[in-house]
């Protein structure tokens, strides 16, 4: 499919969640907070997009559904999604997502964070809550760079990118994302571009329906200064340039998933397995060890 | 609002400060703890690891202080009332979740059970040098309430009052121990579960369309709703406005952060609490509060002996301070003493309300062990003689 076809597709899939004939994303969004901070061409609302027809198409209430998100450029995305949505501390979205998804497992917690937010400052959490499998969906949109601080480098900046703290390039190696929350127990691991509106959303679905620590990785184009200051050009031809250079092999070994600067990029599904999260294995442990005095929790 | 029966030990017990702060909590409705393991405070989620799944709540120990510190708050935006456990360094790392409680007005306990300092200090032994950093120690203008109980008894006793002020004020209540009250058996007695009274949680009436979360009602506290109840909220530690919503601009943090200061300034009143002895004839007070306050009662002893008129004032509620006491003694001419494990926290405080009408004299040292009681005598002694001097 072309990337006229695709996006095409989108904005009709887009249109059957308007029930109001004004704006598509009017049930979804806080309007009284439009213009959002994001700018033109950047991948982050494509992915709240995303996020809305999946939503719609697992048919869960918005009332259950909660965001959380940190700090940076993506942690607004829970400023501006209409649900309950709570903006926290740089790095610590996850932990709070922990307690609250704990506090209520009937709640579908979703946490909506940026690459900086999630796997430096917020790295321990996010390793912990895979190993844990808490039962969450975590989206990182993956720019490469802290962003909303005026582009330094982060710990997924592929090795030569330039950016304000990699004035010479940078010479860091960085995270393999899938590969490591596989590695440390993570149950569903995705990967797609702003490109891929479709996959994009599917995993989304996918993550909402799957019980316990599923994790997607979404590369998104940083127009203004990650694109800019690499000669990537702006957010439409970085979309060009992930349609040319993106490859789809679902099940890869993560291990050889790591991203480049220039090379191909390797998107798709990586793991979809099974285990017990964190709350099935608590309340059967205290059953088999406690029987009839255990409390079975439920919140 | 009575105690929910299933958390209350009721009886008579011989347990540690520790287990009775967590017992405490059990009866306050405490159903979610965040805890990660540090000495001296780690019975306590001990204990409520043991005790919740015969309760019916949950425990959770998390990989830093930094994640306990938050996790409680997502517990409570969900609707649980809920305390994280920790000492000195631990408490270090969860001050900017203090103050994110603090600027999101989300009701929840942080007990510190204290120990020598500053870093990893004495890990085993006590301090009571993080009293201004339990006040002030997250970044930016805030108020908290801060408790600090002096027997294991009070523990239980005071961890009820501390989830019933965080409800009542939407702030973070500081449960200010030591390692000696944390690991001091006594008696305990835990009454019947009607007998406790509970402060639940202010949540609207209103329907979503007429509620905004951040609008102050009559009393300046806003009221709350659970993740979940269909209010689709938003909360951030951003400055705020009513709706919730981030406004970067100098009269909305004017409007929101002088509210959250004064809700506690202006009922500092109703939430200040002490506890006085042989005040009124007394040419010198001697002020404490936690475990030292136990040693100034010997230390009173032996100045009595001497033939000197004391008396003492024991802070229940450190913080909000008990400035207008502080200055009613100054005013009746009484010389001050302020008995401290540290080199001068209140004491600035009694200082400043004290302001320059009385002599006020430090007894403090930098923790490890209580005061020797001929310690804070010998002050008692050079404060009177101070006081015959001026006059």
């Amino acid at each position: 499919m072309s990337v006229a076809e695709e996006l095409e597709q989108a904005v009709q899939k887009t249109n059957k969640i308007s029930t109001t004939g004004e704006h598509p994303m009017e049930d979804f969004l806080r309007m009284d907070r439009i213009p959002h901070i994001w700018c033109p061409t950047c991948g982050i609302g494509v992915s709240v997009n995303c996020f809305a027809q999946a939503l719609e198409r697992c048919e869960i209430p918005l009332d259950n559904v909660v965001v959380v998100s940190g700090i940076g450029c993506t942690g607004r995305v829970a400023g501006y999604v209409k649900i309950d949505s709570y903006h926290t501390t740089h790095g610590r979205a996850i932990p709070f997502a922990t307690g609250m998804k704990l506090a209520n497992p009937k709640l579908k917690v979703v946490v909506f964070s940026g690459d900086g937010d999630l796997v430096a400052i917020g790295g321990n959490h996010l390793i912990h809550a895979a190993r844990r499998n808490i039962d969450m969906t975590v989206i990182c949109v993956n720019n490469f760079n802290y962003a909303m601080t005026g582009g330094q480098i982060a710990p997924t900046t592929p090795q030569g990118a330039l950016l304000t703290t990699s004035p010479y390039g940078n010479y860091e190696a960085p995270f393999n994302l899938p590969f490591l929350v596989e590695s440390v127990g993570a149950v569903y691991v995705a990967r797609w571009t702003a490109l891929h509106i479709h996959r994009q959303t599917d995993a989304m679905v996918d993550a909402l329906r799957k019980p316990g620590f599923a994790f997607i990785e979404i590369l998104a184009p940083c127009p203004t200064i990650y694109e800019r200051r690499n000669k990537f050009g702006d957010g439409l031809d970085r979309l060009r340039w992930y349609y040319e250079n993106s490859e789809i092999q679902h099940g890869a070994d993560t291990k050889n998933v790591n991203i480049e600067l220039r090379n191909k990029i390797i998107v798709g599904k990586f793991v979809d397995k099974e285990r017990p999260t964190f709350l099935q294995s608590m309340n059967a442990h205290f059953k088999e060890r406690l029987g009839d005095r255990y409390q079975h929790y439920e919140g | 609002m009575k105690s929910d029966p299933k958390g209350v030990l009721t009886g008579s017990h011989y347990m540690d400060g520790d287990y009775a702060c967590c017992e405490g909590a059990l009866a306050a409705g405490c159903r979610f703890i965040s805890g990660y393991p540090i000495t001296p405070s780690t019975e306590v989620v001990e204990r409520f690891s043991q005790r919740i799944p015969l309760v019916g709540g949950i425990f959770i120990q998390m990989e830093d202080e930094l994640a306990a510190s938050i996790a409680l708050q997502g517990a409570v935006w969900a609707g649980k009332k809920a305390m994280t456990v920790t000492s000195g360094p631990g408490f270090s790392l969860m001050m900017e979740h203090i103050g994110l409680a603090a600027m999101t007005e989300c009701p929840c306990i942080f007990v510190n059970v204290q120990r020598g300092g500053p870093s990893t200090g004495l890990p085993t032994l006590p301090g009571q040098a993080d009293m201004m950093q339990a006040r002030w120690g997250s970044h930016g203008d805030y108020e908290i309430i801060a408790l600090s109980p002096d027997s294991p008894q009070e523990c239980f006793d005071f961890m009820i009052d501390a989830f019933n002020l965080s409800e009542q004020y939407r702030v973070p209540v500081m449960f200010m121990m030591d390692e000696c009250v944390g690991h001091m058996t006594e008696r305990v007695v835990i009454p019947k579960a009607e007998e406790i009274d509970i402060v639940p949680r202010k949540y609207t009436k209103k329907k979503p369309e007429d509620y905004l979360p951040f609008e102050p009602g009559p009393d300046m506290i806003p009221e709350m709703v659970k993740a979940g109840d269909g209010y689709r909220i938003h909360v951030t530690g951003l400055t705020h406005d009513y709706k919730g919503y981030p406004v970067m601009q100098a009269d909305c943090q004017e409007e929101l952060v002088h509210r959250l200061i004064n809700k506690i300034r202006l009922n500092a009143d109703k939430i200040v609490r002490y506890e006085e002895k042989d005040v009124e004839k007394a040419d010198v007070v001697v002020i404490s509060y936690g475990i030292t306050s136990r040693v100034v009662v010997e230390a009173v002893a032996l100045a009595k002996e001497k033939g000197i008129k004391v008396g003492t004032l024991r802070l229940i509620v450190v913080w909000p301070f008990a400035e207008n006491k502080i200055r009613e003694l100054a005013n009746q001419g009484k010389a001050l003493i302020m008995a401290e494990m540290n080199y001068g926290q209140i004491y600035y405080e009694v200082e400043r309300c004290a302001a320059g009408k009385v002599p006020v004299l430090l007894a403090g040292h930098g923790g490890g062990m209580v005061h020797q009681p001929e310690d804070i005598a010998e002050k008692i002694m050079e404060a009177a003689k101070c006081l015959s001097q001026k006059n």
